[in-house]
Protein backbone atom coordinates (compact mmCIF):
# COMPACT_ATOMS: atom_id res chain seq x y z
CA UNK A 1 0.00 0.00 0.00
CA UNK A 2 1.31 3.80 -1.03
CA UNK A 3 1.35 6.14 1.81
CA UNK A 4 0.90 9.29 1.17
CA UNK A 5 3.65 11.64 2.38
CA UNK A 6 2.11 15.23 3.90
CA UNK A 7 4.68 16.97 1.07
CA UNK A 8 3.01 15.06 -1.69
CA UNK A 9 1.78 16.99 -4.39
CA UNK A 10 -1.75 15.21 -5.99
CA UNK A 11 -1.59 15.04 -10.25
CA UNK A 12 -5.34 16.77 -9.43
CA UNK A 13 -3.67 19.80 -7.54
CA UNK A 14 -1.67 20.80 -10.53
CA UNK A 15 -2.41 23.43 -12.34
CA UNK A 16 -2.43 22.48 -16.29
CA UNK A 17 -0.41 24.50 -18.73
CA UNK A 18 -2.51 25.55 -20.91
CA UNK A 19 -4.93 26.96 -17.75
CA UNK A 20 -1.75 28.57 -16.36
CA UNK A 21 -0.60 30.85 -19.69
CA UNK A 22 -4.08 31.48 -20.21
CA UNK A 23 -4.94 32.08 -16.43
CA UNK A 24 -6.57 35.40 -16.77
CA UNK A 25 -8.94 34.16 -19.38
CA UNK A 26 -9.85 31.59 -16.92
CA UNK A 27 -10.76 33.85 -13.97
CA UNK A 28 -12.27 36.27 -16.29
CA UNK A 29 -14.60 33.26 -17.26
CA UNK A 30 -15.33 32.29 -13.37
CA UNK A 31 -16.43 35.93 -12.92
CA UNK A 32 -18.84 35.71 -16.07
CA UNK A 33 -20.87 32.57 -14.61
CA UNK A 34 -20.63 33.79 -10.95
CA UNK A 35 -22.01 36.81 -12.42
CA UNK A 36 -24.84 34.69 -14.04
CA UNK A 37 -25.78 33.44 -10.95
CA UNK A 38 -26.64 36.29 -9.70
CA UNK A 39 -29.18 37.12 -12.05
CA UNK A 40 -31.50 34.63 -12.43
CA UNK A 41 -34.04 36.84 -14.48
CA UNK A 42 -32.17 36.74 -17.81
CA UNK A 43 -32.72 33.25 -17.86
CA UNK A 44 -37.18 33.34 -16.92
CA UNK A 45 -39.13 30.80 -18.35
CA UNK A 46 -41.66 31.79 -21.01
CA UNK A 47 -43.71 28.31 -22.14
CA UNK A 48 -45.17 28.69 -25.60
CA UNK A 49 -48.55 27.79 -25.91
CA UNK A 50 -48.15 25.75 -28.95
CA UNK A 51 -48.49 21.80 -28.90
CA UNK A 52 -45.15 20.24 -27.98
CA UNK A 53 -43.20 23.71 -28.77
CA UNK A 54 -39.72 23.92 -28.26
CA UNK A 55 -38.46 24.85 -25.32
CA UNK A 56 -36.15 28.01 -24.83
CA UNK A 57 -33.34 28.48 -22.57
CA UNK A 58 -33.34 25.20 -20.40
CA UNK A 59 -30.17 24.67 -18.53
CA UNK A 60 -28.38 21.20 -17.38
CA UNK A 61 -28.57 19.81 -13.86
CA UNK A 62 -25.94 17.95 -12.39
CA UNK A 63 -28.99 15.87 -10.35
CA UNK A 64 -29.84 14.34 -13.96
CA UNK A 65 -29.47 10.61 -13.93
CA UNK A 66 -27.19 9.45 -16.48
CA UNK A 67 -29.36 6.26 -17.46
CA UNK A 68 -31.00 5.92 -20.98
CA UNK A 69 -34.28 7.90 -21.36
CA UNK A 70 -37.12 6.20 -22.41
CA UNK A 71 -38.70 6.70 -25.71
CA UNK A 72 -41.02 9.55 -26.07
CA UNK A 73 -43.23 7.03 -27.41
CA UNK A 74 -43.23 5.40 -24.03
CA UNK A 75 -43.31 8.13 -22.09
CA UNK A 76 -46.22 10.15 -23.66
CA UNK A 77 -48.44 6.43 -24.77
CA UNK A 78 -47.95 4.58 -21.50
CA UNK A 79 -50.05 6.59 -18.68
CA UNK A 80 -51.88 6.81 -15.74
CA UNK A 81 -53.73 9.08 -15.45
CA UNK A 82 -57.45 8.42 -14.48
CA UNK A 83 -59.37 11.88 -15.32
CA UNK A 84 -58.81 10.33 -18.56
CA UNK A 85 -59.46 6.58 -18.44
CA UNK A 86 -58.42 4.15 -16.31
CA UNK A 87 -56.29 2.08 -19.12
CA UNK A 88 -52.85 2.92 -19.82
CA UNK A 89 -53.34 3.82 -23.09
CA UNK A 90 -56.47 6.02 -22.46
CA UNK A 91 -54.93 9.32 -21.40
CA UNK A 92 -53.00 9.62 -25.07
CA UNK A 93 -56.72 8.77 -26.51
CA UNK A 94 -58.65 10.74 -24.61
CA UNK A 95 -56.18 14.48 -23.59
CA UNK A 96 -56.10 14.84 -27.15
CA UNK A 97 -58.38 17.86 -27.01
CA UNK A 98 -57.89 19.31 -23.46
CA UNK A 99 -57.21 22.47 -23.41
CA UNK A 100 -54.21 23.37 -20.93
CA UNK A 101 -54.19 27.52 -21.86
CA UNK A 102 -55.24 29.94 -20.80
CA UNK A 103 -54.65 28.46 -17.27
CA UNK A 104 -54.33 30.08 -14.08
CA UNK A 105 -52.70 28.54 -10.57
CA UNK A 106 -54.60 29.60 -7.37
CA UNK A 107 -51.67 29.54 -4.19
CA UNK A 108 -53.27 29.98 -0.98
CA UNK A 109 -52.66 29.26 2.93
CA UNK A 110 -49.81 30.16 5.00
CA UNK A 111 -47.64 32.40 2.94
CA UNK A 112 -47.14 36.18 2.34
CA UNK A 113 -47.77 36.03 -1.01
CA UNK A 114 -51.02 34.30 -2.18
CA UNK A 115 -53.40 35.07 -5.41
CA UNK A 116 -54.55 33.19 -8.17
CA UNK A 117 -51.86 33.69 -11.17
CA UNK A 118 -52.53 32.66 -14.94
CA UNK A 119 -49.73 30.62 -16.00
CA UNK A 120 -47.27 32.74 -17.73
CA UNK A 121 -46.72 35.43 -14.58
CA UNK A 122 -46.60 32.31 -12.26
CA UNK A 123 -43.96 30.46 -14.24
CA UNK A 124 -41.99 34.34 -15.17
CA UNK A 125 -40.00 33.70 -12.03
CA UNK A 126 -38.22 30.86 -12.17
CA UNK A 127 -35.60 29.15 -14.55
CA UNK A 128 -36.00 25.75 -16.93
CA UNK A 129 -33.62 23.56 -16.05
CA UNK A 130 -33.62 19.66 -17.69
CA UNK A 131 -34.25 17.03 -14.80
CA UNK A 132 -33.38 13.16 -16.47
CA UNK A 133 -34.64 11.40 -13.60
CA UNK A 134 -35.89 7.77 -12.68
CA UNK A 135 -39.43 7.89 -12.18
CA UNK A 136 -40.59 4.42 -10.36
CA UNK A 137 -44.37 3.72 -10.63
CA UNK A 138 -46.20 1.74 -7.37
CA UNK A 139 -47.34 -0.87 -9.69
CA UNK A 140 -43.74 -2.21 -9.96
CA UNK A 141 -42.61 -0.56 -13.36
CA UNK A 142 -39.99 2.19 -13.90
CA UNK A 143 -38.91 4.78 -16.85
CA UNK A 144 -36.09 7.05 -17.17
CA UNK A 145 -37.78 10.60 -18.30
CA UNK A 146 -35.95 13.69 -19.13
CA UNK A 147 -38.34 16.39 -17.92
CA UNK A 148 -37.70 20.37 -18.12
CA UNK A 149 -39.24 21.81 -15.18
CA UNK A 150 -38.52 24.83 -12.65
CA UNK A 151 -37.11 23.88 -8.89
CA UNK A 152 -39.78 23.50 -6.47
CA UNK A 153 -37.84 24.61 -3.78
CA UNK A 154 -37.42 27.64 -5.73
CA UNK A 155 -41.71 28.15 -6.00
CA UNK A 156 -42.18 27.54 -2.36
CA UNK A 157 -39.73 30.54 -1.51
CA UNK A 158 -40.79 32.87 -3.92
CA UNK A 159 -44.46 32.32 -2.58
CA UNK A 160 -42.85 33.22 1.48
CA UNK A 161 -44.43 30.31 3.30
CA UNK A 162 -45.24 31.53 6.91
CA UNK A 163 -43.73 29.52 9.91
CA UNK A 164 -47.20 27.77 10.18
CA UNK A 165 -46.46 26.11 6.99
CA UNK A 166 -45.88 22.80 7.31
CA UNK A 167 -47.32 20.72 4.32
CA UNK A 168 -48.01 21.84 0.83
CA UNK A 169 -50.94 20.25 -0.74
CA UNK A 170 -51.60 20.51 -4.66
CA UNK A 171 -55.04 19.88 -6.76
CA UNK A 172 -55.39 18.82 -10.20
CA UNK A 173 -58.21 20.32 -12.52
CA UNK A 174 -61.83 18.67 -12.19
CA UNK A 175 -63.46 19.37 -15.15
CA UNK A 176 -65.96 17.21 -16.51
CA UNK A 177 -66.61 18.47 -19.82
CA UNK A 178 -62.48 18.17 -20.73
CA UNK A 179 -62.03 14.75 -18.36
CA UNK A 180 -63.84 12.17 -19.39
CA UNK A 181 -62.70 9.97 -16.67
CA UNK A 182 -63.84 12.55 -14.35
CA UNK A 183 -67.48 11.62 -14.50
CA UNK A 184 -66.78 7.88 -13.44
CA UNK A 185 -66.31 7.65 -9.55
CA UNK A 186 -63.24 5.87 -9.70
CA UNK A 187 -61.61 8.86 -7.15
CA UNK A 188 -63.28 11.27 -4.93
CA UNK A 189 -61.92 14.19 -6.98
CA UNK A 190 -60.21 16.50 -7.74
CA UNK A 191 -57.07 14.32 -7.33
CA UNK A 192 -54.97 15.58 -4.29
CA UNK A 193 -51.69 15.53 -3.26
CA UNK A 194 -48.96 16.84 -0.86
CA UNK A 195 -45.42 17.31 0.53
CA UNK A 196 -44.32 18.17 3.76
CA UNK A 197 -42.66 21.18 3.67
CA UNK A 198 -39.17 19.81 4.03
CA UNK A 199 -39.73 17.50 1.03
CA UNK A 200 -41.06 20.50 -1.22
CA UNK A 201 -37.59 22.25 -0.15
CA UNK A 202 -35.88 19.67 -1.36
CA UNK A 203 -33.41 20.39 -4.55
CA UNK A 204 -34.94 17.39 -6.13
CA UNK A 205 -39.01 18.08 -6.78
CA UNK A 206 -39.80 19.42 -9.45
CA UNK A 207 -42.78 21.73 -11.64
CA UNK A 208 -42.34 19.71 -14.76
CA UNK A 209 -43.75 21.85 -18.34
CA UNK A 210 -41.71 19.56 -20.89
CA UNK A 211 -40.29 16.45 -21.83
CA UNK A 212 -37.36 15.93 -23.80
CA UNK A 213 -37.29 19.57 -24.38
CA UNK A 214 -40.44 20.07 -25.30
CA UNK A 215 -43.78 21.81 -24.34
CA UNK A 216 -45.42 18.91 -21.69
CA UNK A 217 -48.08 16.42 -23.52
CA UNK A 218 -51.82 16.72 -22.57
CA UNK A 219 -51.42 13.09 -21.01
CA UNK A 220 -48.41 13.76 -19.09
CA UNK A 221 -49.98 16.46 -17.42
CA UNK A 222 -49.88 19.98 -19.53
CA UNK A 223 -49.40 22.44 -18.65
CA UNK A 224 -47.84 21.90 -15.50
CA UNK A 225 -47.23 19.20 -13.18
CA UNK A 226 -45.25 17.38 -9.92
CA UNK A 227 -42.00 15.38 -10.38
CA UNK A 228 -40.86 14.09 -7.18
CA UNK A 229 -38.43 11.05 -8.14
CA UNK A 230 -37.79 9.47 -5.13
CA UNK A 231 -41.57 8.90 -4.57
CA UNK A 232 -44.09 6.52 -6.42
CA UNK A 233 -45.34 8.14 -9.53
CA UNK A 234 -48.94 8.67 -8.08
CA UNK A 235 -47.41 11.44 -6.02
CA UNK A 236 -46.44 13.17 -9.27
CA UNK A 237 -50.18 15.03 -9.06
CA UNK A 238 -50.48 16.21 -12.92
CA UNK A 239 -52.62 19.19 -14.49
CA UNK A 240 -52.04 21.84 -11.56
CA UNK A 241 -54.74 24.43 -10.43
CA UNK A 242 -54.19 24.97 -6.78
CA UNK A 243 -51.28 25.04 -4.33
CA UNK A 244 -51.72 25.47 -0.83
CA UNK A 245 -49.18 25.99 1.82
CA UNK A 246 -51.10 24.31 4.92
CA UNK A 247 -50.26 24.03 8.86
CA UNK A 248 -51.93 20.18 8.77
CA UNK A 249 -51.46 17.30 6.39
CA UNK A 250 -53.15 17.36 3.56
CA UNK A 251 -55.66 14.49 2.35
CA UNK A 252 -54.16 12.67 -0.75
CA UNK A 253 -56.51 11.09 -3.37
CA UNK A 254 -54.44 7.15 -3.52
CA UNK A 255 -54.75 7.48 0.49
CA UNK A 256 -58.13 8.39 1.00
CA UNK A 257 -59.23 5.52 -1.81
CA UNK A 258 -56.98 2.77 0.15
CA UNK A 259 -55.23 4.02 2.86
CA UNK A 260 -53.83 0.60 3.54
CA UNK A 261 -51.88 0.15 0.16
CA UNK A 262 -50.85 4.21 -0.53
CA UNK A 263 -49.67 5.91 2.01
CA UNK A 264 -49.12 9.85 2.28
CA UNK A 265 -45.17 9.18 2.79
CA UNK A 266 -45.36 6.94 -0.54
CA UNK A 267 -41.81 6.73 -0.66
CA UNK A 268 -40.02 4.28 -3.08
CA UNK A 269 -38.71 1.30 -0.95
CA UNK A 270 -38.56 -2.07 -2.08
CA UNK A 271 -38.36 -3.32 1.87
CA UNK A 272 -42.13 -2.51 2.07
CA UNK A 273 -44.47 -4.37 -0.14
CA UNK A 274 -47.87 -3.21 -1.42
CA UNK A 275 -49.79 -5.46 0.25
CA UNK A 276 -50.78 -7.32 -3.53
CA UNK A 277 -47.09 -7.03 -4.83
CA UNK A 278 -43.83 -6.86 -4.15
CA UNK A 279 -42.17 -3.86 -4.20
CA UNK A 280 -38.48 -5.59 -4.17
CA UNK A 281 -38.26 -5.21 -8.40
CA UNK A 282 -39.80 -3.27 -11.17
CA UNK A 283 -40.06 -3.84 -14.78
CA UNK A 284 -38.24 -1.14 -16.66
CA UNK A 285 -40.41 0.11 -19.68
CA UNK A 286 -39.31 -0.23 -23.37
CA UNK A 287 -37.03 -3.49 -22.56
CA UNK A 288 -37.71 -6.58 -24.76
CA UNK A 289 -40.47 -9.30 -23.93
CA UNK A 290 -37.34 -11.56 -21.85
CA UNK A 291 -35.92 -8.41 -20.50
CA UNK A 292 -35.34 -9.28 -16.69
CA UNK A 293 -36.53 -7.05 -14.51
CA UNK A 294 -34.07 -5.16 -12.10
CA UNK A 295 -33.51 -4.63 -8.17
CA UNK A 296 -35.72 -1.31 -7.07
CA UNK A 297 -33.50 0.93 -5.22
CA UNK A 298 -34.25 2.45 -1.57
CA UNK A 299 -35.67 6.15 -2.70
CA UNK A 300 -35.48 5.30 -6.15
CA UNK A 301 -31.64 5.48 -5.87
CA UNK A 302 -31.98 9.29 -4.55
CA UNK A 303 -30.78 8.59 -1.40
CA UNK A 304 -28.73 10.82 -0.67
CA UNK A 305 -30.35 13.64 -1.36
CA UNK A 306 -33.35 12.60 0.78
CA UNK A 307 -32.57 9.74 2.97
CA UNK A 308 -31.87 12.11 6.31
CA UNK A 309 -35.69 13.78 5.51
CA UNK A 310 -36.69 10.44 6.83
CA UNK A 311 -34.20 9.63 9.32
CA UNK A 312 -36.63 9.50 12.42
CA UNK A 313 -39.34 8.12 10.89
CA UNK A 314 -40.03 4.23 11.01
CA UNK A 315 -40.59 3.68 7.09
CA UNK A 316 -42.58 0.40 7.32
CA UNK A 317 -45.58 2.56 9.39
CA UNK A 318 -45.33 5.63 7.22
CA UNK A 319 -45.21 3.92 3.76
CA UNK B 1 -72.45 -35.86 -44.45
CA UNK B 2 -74.86 -36.67 -41.94
CA UNK B 3 -75.02 -33.83 -38.96
CA UNK B 4 -72.73 -35.56 -36.20
CA UNK B 5 -70.15 -35.86 -39.38
CA UNK B 6 -70.60 -31.86 -40.07
CA UNK B 7 -70.32 -31.02 -36.77
CA UNK B 8 -67.41 -33.42 -36.42
CA UNK B 9 -64.97 -32.30 -39.72
CA UNK B 10 -66.38 -28.91 -40.08
CA UNK B 11 -67.68 -27.06 -37.46
CA UNK B 12 -65.79 -28.19 -34.25
CA UNK B 13 -61.97 -27.18 -37.23
CA UNK B 14 -63.71 -24.26 -37.23
CA UNK B 15 -64.28 -23.19 -34.13
CA UNK B 16 -61.50 -24.67 -32.89
CA UNK B 17 -59.51 -21.96 -35.04
CA UNK B 18 -61.81 -19.04 -34.09
CA UNK B 19 -61.22 -19.60 -30.62
CA UNK B 20 -57.47 -19.48 -31.10
CA UNK B 21 -57.31 -16.58 -32.61
CA UNK B 22 -56.83 -14.26 -28.94
CA UNK B 23 -53.51 -16.41 -28.73
CA UNK B 24 -52.50 -16.25 -32.46
CA UNK B 25 -52.80 -12.86 -31.85
CA UNK B 26 -50.47 -12.61 -29.04
CA UNK B 27 -47.70 -14.43 -31.07
CA UNK B 28 -48.78 -11.91 -34.11
CA UNK B 29 -48.28 -8.97 -31.77
CA UNK B 30 -45.28 -9.90 -29.98
CA UNK B 31 -43.24 -10.49 -33.06
CA UNK B 32 -44.57 -7.10 -34.75
CA UNK B 33 -46.88 -8.59 -37.32
CA UNK B 34 -50.41 -8.16 -36.78
CA UNK B 35 -49.29 -4.79 -34.49
CA UNK B 36 -47.32 -4.26 -30.90
CA UNK B 37 -47.92 -5.01 -27.24
CA UNK B 38 -47.47 -1.51 -26.11
CA UNK B 39 -44.68 -0.03 -23.64
CA UNK B 40 -45.29 -3.10 -21.35
CA UNK B 41 -45.89 -6.21 -23.50
CA UNK B 42 -45.65 -8.85 -20.05
CA UNK B 43 -48.80 -7.24 -18.48
CA UNK B 44 -50.33 -6.67 -22.06
CA UNK B 45 -50.15 -10.61 -22.25
CA UNK B 46 -50.89 -11.33 -18.45
CA UNK B 47 -54.27 -9.68 -18.74
CA UNK B 48 -55.06 -10.70 -22.70
CA UNK B 49 -54.63 -14.30 -21.60
CA UNK B 50 -56.38 -13.71 -18.12
CA UNK B 51 -59.37 -12.10 -19.57
CA UNK B 52 -60.13 -14.61 -22.34
CA UNK B 53 -59.47 -17.36 -19.82
CA UNK B 54 -62.71 -15.17 -18.21
CA UNK B 55 -64.35 -15.07 -21.20
CA UNK B 56 -63.91 -19.07 -21.84
CA UNK B 57 -65.52 -20.07 -18.90
CA UNK B 58 -67.93 -17.66 -19.67
CA UNK B 59 -68.68 -18.76 -22.91
CA UNK B 60 -68.66 -22.69 -21.50
CA UNK B 61 -70.92 -22.04 -18.46
CA UNK B 62 -73.41 -20.63 -21.01
CA UNK B 63 -73.61 -24.19 -23.33
CA UNK B 64 -76.34 -25.91 -21.11
CA UNK B 65 -78.58 -22.76 -20.26
CA UNK B 66 -78.76 -22.18 -24.19
CA UNK B 67 -79.37 -25.67 -25.14
CA UNK B 68 -82.03 -25.50 -23.01
CA UNK B 69 -83.66 -22.23 -24.07
CA UNK B 70 -83.30 -22.66 -28.06
CA UNK B 71 -83.34 -26.64 -27.84
CA UNK B 72 -80.29 -27.28 -29.78
CA UNK B 73 -78.96 -29.98 -28.27
CA UNK B 74 -75.94 -29.80 -30.63
CA UNK B 75 -74.25 -27.22 -28.89
CA UNK B 76 -73.30 -29.58 -25.92
CA UNK B 77 -70.57 -31.00 -28.50
CA UNK B 78 -68.68 -27.86 -28.77
CA UNK B 79 -68.46 -28.57 -24.54
CA UNK B 80 -65.28 -30.07 -24.29
CA UNK B 81 -63.61 -27.71 -26.48
CA UNK B 82 -64.87 -24.48 -24.72
CA UNK B 83 -64.29 -25.59 -21.22
CA UNK B 84 -59.70 -26.55 -22.75
CA UNK B 85 -59.71 -23.53 -24.29
CA UNK B 86 -60.80 -21.73 -21.59
CA UNK B 87 -58.14 -24.15 -19.34
CA UNK B 88 -55.56 -22.78 -22.43
CA UNK B 89 -55.92 -19.89 -21.70
CA UNK B 90 -55.94 -19.68 -17.74
CA UNK B 91 -52.62 -21.89 -18.13
CA UNK B 92 -50.97 -19.69 -20.17
CA UNK B 93 -51.93 -16.81 -18.11
CA UNK B 94 -50.39 -18.90 -15.28
CA UNK B 95 -47.33 -19.71 -17.17
CA UNK B 96 -46.86 -15.87 -18.58
CA UNK B 97 -46.98 -14.98 -14.46
CA UNK B 98 -44.29 -17.90 -13.87
CA UNK B 99 -42.21 -17.25 -16.62
CA UNK B 100 -42.41 -13.64 -17.62
CA UNK B 101 -43.40 -11.80 -14.77
CA UNK B 102 -42.00 -13.63 -11.86
CA UNK B 103 -39.24 -14.68 -13.96
CA UNK B 104 -39.20 -18.07 -12.41
CA UNK B 105 -38.02 -17.08 -9.33
CA UNK B 106 -39.47 -19.73 -7.02
CA UNK B 107 -38.71 -17.71 -3.75
CA UNK B 108 -40.80 -14.92 -5.31
CA UNK B 109 -43.63 -17.69 -6.42
CA UNK B 110 -43.74 -18.58 -3.42
CA UNK B 111 -44.16 -15.50 -1.68
CA UNK B 112 -47.31 -14.39 -3.87
CA UNK B 113 -48.87 -17.49 -3.56
CA UNK B 114 -48.91 -17.74 0.29
CA UNK B 115 -49.06 -13.78 1.02
CA UNK B 116 -51.44 -12.73 -1.75
CA UNK B 117 -54.71 -14.02 -1.83
CA UNK B 118 -55.85 -12.94 -4.84
CA UNK B 119 -52.72 -14.85 -6.33
CA UNK B 120 -53.76 -17.90 -4.14
CA UNK B 121 -57.47 -17.62 -5.73
CA UNK B 122 -55.62 -17.75 -9.31
CA UNK B 123 -53.78 -20.66 -8.41
CA UNK B 124 -56.36 -22.55 -6.96
CA UNK B 125 -58.83 -22.00 -10.12
CA UNK B 126 -55.65 -23.46 -12.66
CA UNK B 127 -55.12 -26.17 -10.45
CA UNK B 128 -58.95 -27.47 -10.20
CA UNK B 129 -59.02 -26.05 -14.15
CA UNK B 130 -55.93 -28.89 -14.66
CA UNK B 131 -57.84 -31.79 -13.22
CA UNK B 132 -60.92 -31.11 -15.38
CA UNK B 133 -58.57 -31.05 -18.31
CA UNK B 134 -56.80 -34.12 -17.66
CA UNK B 135 -59.88 -36.16 -17.25
CA UNK B 136 -62.05 -34.75 -20.12
CA UNK B 137 -60.63 -37.24 -22.31
CA UNK B 138 -63.65 -40.08 -23.26
CA UNK B 139 -61.93 -43.33 -22.34
CA UNK B 140 -61.49 -41.97 -18.92
CA UNK B 141 -64.87 -40.51 -18.67
CA UNK B 142 -66.19 -43.54 -19.16
CA UNK B 143 -64.18 -45.26 -16.83
CA UNK B 144 -64.28 -42.86 -13.58
CA UNK B 145 -67.94 -42.92 -14.02
CA UNK B 146 -70.10 -40.68 -11.37
CA UNK B 147 -67.27 -40.17 -9.93
CA UNK B 148 -66.41 -38.18 -13.20
CA UNK B 149 -69.87 -36.20 -13.23
CA UNK B 150 -69.06 -35.16 -9.65
CA UNK B 151 -65.39 -34.07 -10.38
CA UNK B 152 -66.56 -31.97 -12.54
CA UNK B 153 -68.99 -29.66 -10.82
CA UNK B 154 -65.89 -28.36 -10.35
CA UNK B 155 -65.77 -25.54 -12.99
CA UNK B 156 -69.07 -23.37 -10.79
CA UNK B 157 -66.41 -23.31 -8.26
CA UNK B 158 -63.87 -22.28 -10.99
CA UNK B 159 -66.08 -19.67 -11.73
CA UNK B 160 -66.21 -17.97 -8.75
CA UNK B 161 -62.63 -18.15 -8.16
CA UNK B 162 -62.00 -16.88 -11.10
CA UNK B 163 -63.83 -13.71 -10.95
CA UNK B 164 -62.81 -13.14 -7.22
CA UNK B 165 -59.19 -13.46 -8.44
CA UNK B 166 -60.04 -10.64 -10.66
CA UNK B 167 -61.88 -8.89 -8.35
CA UNK B 168 -58.99 -8.40 -5.69
CA UNK B 169 -56.27 -7.78 -8.70
CA UNK B 170 -57.77 -4.56 -10.16
CA UNK B 171 -56.15 -1.34 -8.70
CA UNK B 172 -59.63 1.00 -7.83
CA UNK B 173 -62.48 0.50 -10.32
CA UNK B 174 -63.99 -2.81 -10.24
CA UNK B 175 -66.40 -2.51 -13.12
CA UNK B 176 -65.24 -5.10 -15.47
CA UNK B 177 -65.25 -7.74 -12.66
CA UNK B 178 -68.19 -6.62 -11.56
CA UNK B 179 -69.79 -7.61 -15.13
CA UNK B 180 -68.07 -10.86 -14.94
CA UNK B 181 -69.12 -11.41 -11.81
CA UNK B 182 -72.91 -10.27 -12.91
CA UNK B 183 -72.57 -12.39 -15.90
CA UNK B 184 -71.52 -15.37 -13.70
CA UNK B 185 -74.30 -15.25 -11.63
CA UNK B 186 -76.87 -15.40 -14.51
CA UNK B 187 -74.81 -18.19 -15.77
CA UNK B 188 -75.25 -19.94 -12.20
CA UNK B 189 -78.86 -19.05 -11.60
CA UNK B 190 -79.65 -20.49 -14.86
CA UNK B 191 -79.23 -24.04 -13.15
CA UNK B 192 -80.78 -23.50 -10.27
CA UNK B 193 -84.22 -25.66 -10.77
CA UNK B 194 -86.44 -23.04 -9.67
CA UNK B 195 -89.99 -24.69 -10.18
CA UNK B 196 -88.29 -27.58 -7.93
CA UNK B 197 -87.23 -25.72 -4.90
CA UNK B 198 -90.89 -24.05 -4.99
CA UNK B 199 -92.12 -27.59 -4.89
CA UNK B 200 -89.99 -28.49 -2.33
CA UNK B 201 -91.24 -25.55 0.09
CA UNK B 202 -94.79 -27.20 1.44
CA UNK B 203 -92.83 -30.42 1.98
CA UNK B 204 -90.35 -29.11 4.34
CA UNK B 205 -93.02 -27.41 6.49
CA UNK B 206 -94.47 -30.87 6.57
Amino acid sequence: MQIRKANQILPSEITSETNYINRRDFIRAGAIAGGSLMTPSAMSAVIPDQRLAKLANVSKSDLSSDETPNSFEDISTYNNFYEFGLGKGDPVVYAENFKPRPWSIEVSGEAEKTGTFDFDDFMKPFDLEERIYRMRCVEAWSMVIPWVGISLAEVVKHFQPTSKAQYVAFETLNDREQMPGVKGRSLDWPYREGLTIAEATNPLPILAVGIYGNVIPNQNGAPIRLVVPWKYGFKGIKSIVKIKFMSTRPKTSWNMAAAREYGFYANVNPEVDHPRWSQARERRIGGSLFASKQETLMFNGYGEHVAHLYKDLDLRRNY
Amino acid sequence: MNTLQQIRFIWKPVIFLVCLIPALLVVGDATGITGGLGANPVEEILDRFGNWALRFIMITLAVTPLRRLSGWNWLTRFRRMLGLFTFFYAFMHFLTWVALDRELRLSDIIEDLTERPFITLGFAAVVLLSALAITSFTALRRRMGRSWQTLHKAVYVIGVLGVWHYWWQVKKDVTEPLVYALILTLLLAARVNWSRLYERRPQAIR
